[in-house]
């Protein structure tokens, strides 16, 4: 039965090409604008969590409570141990230290004496253990703007902005001047390495970037770190998994009583994140359900009207003695082959598109540099994400709006009267 | 009307009481009692972080208000370091990068090795009459000790602490307990003073504790001024910058 269908929709194109033609061209926008739209979404949280928040955050309860001072004299102690408990306890993330200080950055003219001083807000991240993603989360190879990434604990990146502010180029010495984790008094001199532009408007203005080893030494934090940054492998923040970690963490892991004990935070404990997260997952639900209805619509209406114009057909079909019930069913298998056609070539382009997205991204550098004042760190591209929902989301507009509007139409079928089919075929 | 015939009567009862001292002269002896021609200092800081507290030995030597030299005699990992003050610049050297810094701008605003002094703190050593308008508030016995209460309010620009209030001992002329104020009037720091102790004919204390009121859980910082000379001749190449490199 389903061969003889499939050979019939093959041999007369127009039941077959332009019906498939329009769900795959359907399903694939379904399928891309659910990726983009959920990409977009994952792009603006990734970006605070590169730099400000992780998807989890560890830091001691008195430094969460004084974190804006960036209270080193409060950091996590014995930082590997906990990172070692962390890989063991929860794979599902991959953990690495940072630590954030400000003090002052001075530049020296050739006698050593100062030439030009600026505030700086130093990161030390983890730039040279095996396998480590911070190269890669903060898209370092594409953000840099001259020079090279650092191979020694005392190089240093600065961006490109405090780079221009402070007159400094790629190969000077610059001493930082600063406090050390005992609030001592403490100069470390860094070699510019290169120079970077996050391509995040302000954000980046008075940064430096360095390996946490160099961080370490001038700041006396051995194995010390300001915080412990988790990142879910794949990058994409699920907030659910992530909040419902934090709170087990919190449970087991944190002492109230302790303030030097860790706390974890979840990306939507940030300043306002929270908000963020819960309007993006709502915005997100729904500009996807409208998207899809309207979809779902167009295909309904589509196989409404392919069931209307083989009116003669079908009664044709009746006149000659085939049964209502076998006819109708002949349609609704025909709409589920074409459907099911449409779908995976539709769900096939459409994951494909996406994808090209998500390793390229859409540019939005300019628009974006005007609009990055807000506490939120803003992306400039713009990526989609395929997720495991885009394999299936295509088939409810595709295979199940497409079978429901021609068994809509085909009702119709059971409503003919025999004695009319004559009348009507002479007509 | 009735406000200022009520400040004048107050303030004429005060000064009966104060053997007819006028409020500038009480800041006058007060700044006689703390500023000297020249001094050379050596005192122990102890700063009380939140996990241990560190105490910083130095050396000190001062003339006027305009020269000042301080080089860090220990722990190690402050041994070396030293400071010169000229005028409003400071520099500092450090050892282990073996750099002279100008700290200058929003720097001075930070804390000094780690403690609740910061900079400004350290340099601005002006006398109080030149930058402050005195306002008598009252009288209070501490201790069974007699004290004025005078809120000192600035009249220059640009200073620290827009508005102080001090609780200066009636013997000593010395500020025993002070707060010192933004110009919103938020408490910024608070500072006391003990040990009174009279050397070269002045009294002066032998510990401060100073505290950032900014500081959640501060413990303060105390300095302990183990000897103190005043009026010596210091040679004018101490205040050198080449001298902070030696």
């Amino acid at each position: 039965m389903i061969k003889f269908l499939t050979k019939g929709l093959l041999r007369d194109r127009t039941r077959s090409f332009f019906p498939v033609l329009v769900i795959t061209i359907s399903v694939a926008i379904v399928v891309f604008a659910s990726g983009f739209m959920a990409g977009t979404m994952n792009s603006l949280l990734l970006d605070t969590a590169v730099i400000l928040s992780g998807h989890e955050k560890i830091v001691t309860r008195a430094y969460h409570e004084e974190s804006m001072l960036m209270p080193n004299d409060l950091a996590l102690l014995d930082a590997d141990k906990l990172i070692d408990k962390l890989e063991k306890e929860h794979p599902e993330f991959f953990w690495t230290p940072r630590i954030t200080f400000a003090g002052l950055l001075d530049v020296p003219d050739e006698k050593g004496e100062t030439k030009s001083q600026g505030p700086v807000i130093g990161m030390g991240i983890d730039f040279f253990s095996e396998g480590s993603r911070q190269v890669e989360i903060w898209e370092l190879e594409r953000n840099l703007v001259s020079g090279t990434l650092p191979v020694k604990k005392n190089d240093a990146l600065i961006s490109s902005k405090l780079a221009d502010k402070l007159n400094i180029l790629v190969g000077e010495k610059v001493t930082f001047v600063g406090s050390t984790m005992d609030n001592a008094f403490t100069t470390y001199n860094y070699n510019i390495v290169g120079t970077f532009n996050l391509r995040k408007g302000q954000t980046d203005r008075q940064m430096m970037l360095v390996d946490i080893s160099g961080a370490r030494e001038a700041l006396d934090m051995d194995n010390a770190a300001s915080a412990i940054f988790g990142f879910m492998h794949n990058l994409f923040y699920d907030d659910a998994a992530v909040v419902a970690l934090r709170t087990n963490y919190n449970k087991i892991e944190s002492d109230s009583l302790d303030i030097f004990s860790p706390f974890m935070l979840a990306l939507r404990d940030g300043n306002q994140m929270g908000t963020m997260v819960d309007m993006s997952n709502a915005m997100l639900a729904i500009m996807g359900s409208v998207f899809l209805v309207i979809v779902m619509v167009v295909l309904w209406n589509m196989g409404l009207m392919n069931g209307l114009r083989r009116y003669g057909e079908v009664g044709l079909r009746l006149a000659i003695g085939e049964p209502k019930g076998h006819v109708y069913r002949s349609l609704i298998t025909e709409a589920l082959i074409i459907g099911l056609f449409g779908t995976i070539i539709g769900t096939g382009l459409g994951l494909s598109i996406t994808y090209y997205v998500q390793e390229n991204g859409i540019d939005y550098t300019k628009g974006m540099e005007a609009l990055s004042n807000s506490s939120m760190v803003m992306p400039n591209i713009f990526y989609a994400q395929v997720t495991p929902d885009l394999l299936y989301i295509g088939f409810f507009p595709g295979v199940l709006a497409t079978v429901f509007g021609t068994m809509l139409a085909g009702l119709a079928i059971y409503k003919r009267e025999m004695s009319q089919l004559f009348k009507e075929l002479e007509t | 009307m009735i406000f200022k015939a009520f400040i004048i009567t107050s303030f004429s009862l005060l000064l009966g009481q104060s053997n007819e001292l006028t409020v500038q002269e009480i800041i006058t002896a007060m700044d006689d009692n703390l500023n000297a021609k020249s001094r050379v200092m050596t005192s122990k800081m102890i700063v009380h972080g939140r996990r241990s507290s560190r105490t910083i030995e130095s050396k000190n030597w001062v003339i006027g208000i305009n020269q000042a030299f301080t080089e860090y005699l220990s722990p190690p990992r402050e041994a070396g370091t030293k400071m010169l003050k000229l005028e409003d610049k400071l520099w500092t050297y450090s050892p282990q990068t073996d750099r002279v810094i100008q700290i200058s701008g929003h720097m001075l605003r930070q804390s000094v090795m780690g403690s609740d002094m910061s900079y400004n703190d350290m340099m601005e050593d002006r006398p109080l009459l030149e930058l402050y308008e005195a306002i008598l508030e009252g009288s209070v016995i501490i201790d069974g000790r007699d004290h004025w209460i005078m809120l000192l309010k600035a009249k220059v620009k640009g200073l620290s602490y827009p508005q102080r209030r001090s609780w200066i001992d009636k013997e000593y002329f010395l500020p025993m307990k002070e707060e010192l104020y933004a110009k919103s009037g938020k408490l910024l720091k608070t500072a006391t003073m003990d040990g009174i102790k009279k050397i070269q004919g002045r009294w002066f204390p032998s510990r401060y504790l100073f505290k950032d009121e900014l500081k959640r859980n501060s413990k303060g910082t105390e300095w302990h001024i183990d000897d103190i000379q005043f009026d010596v001749n210091i040679p004018d190449k101490r205040f050198s910058k080449s001298n902070l490199r030696k």
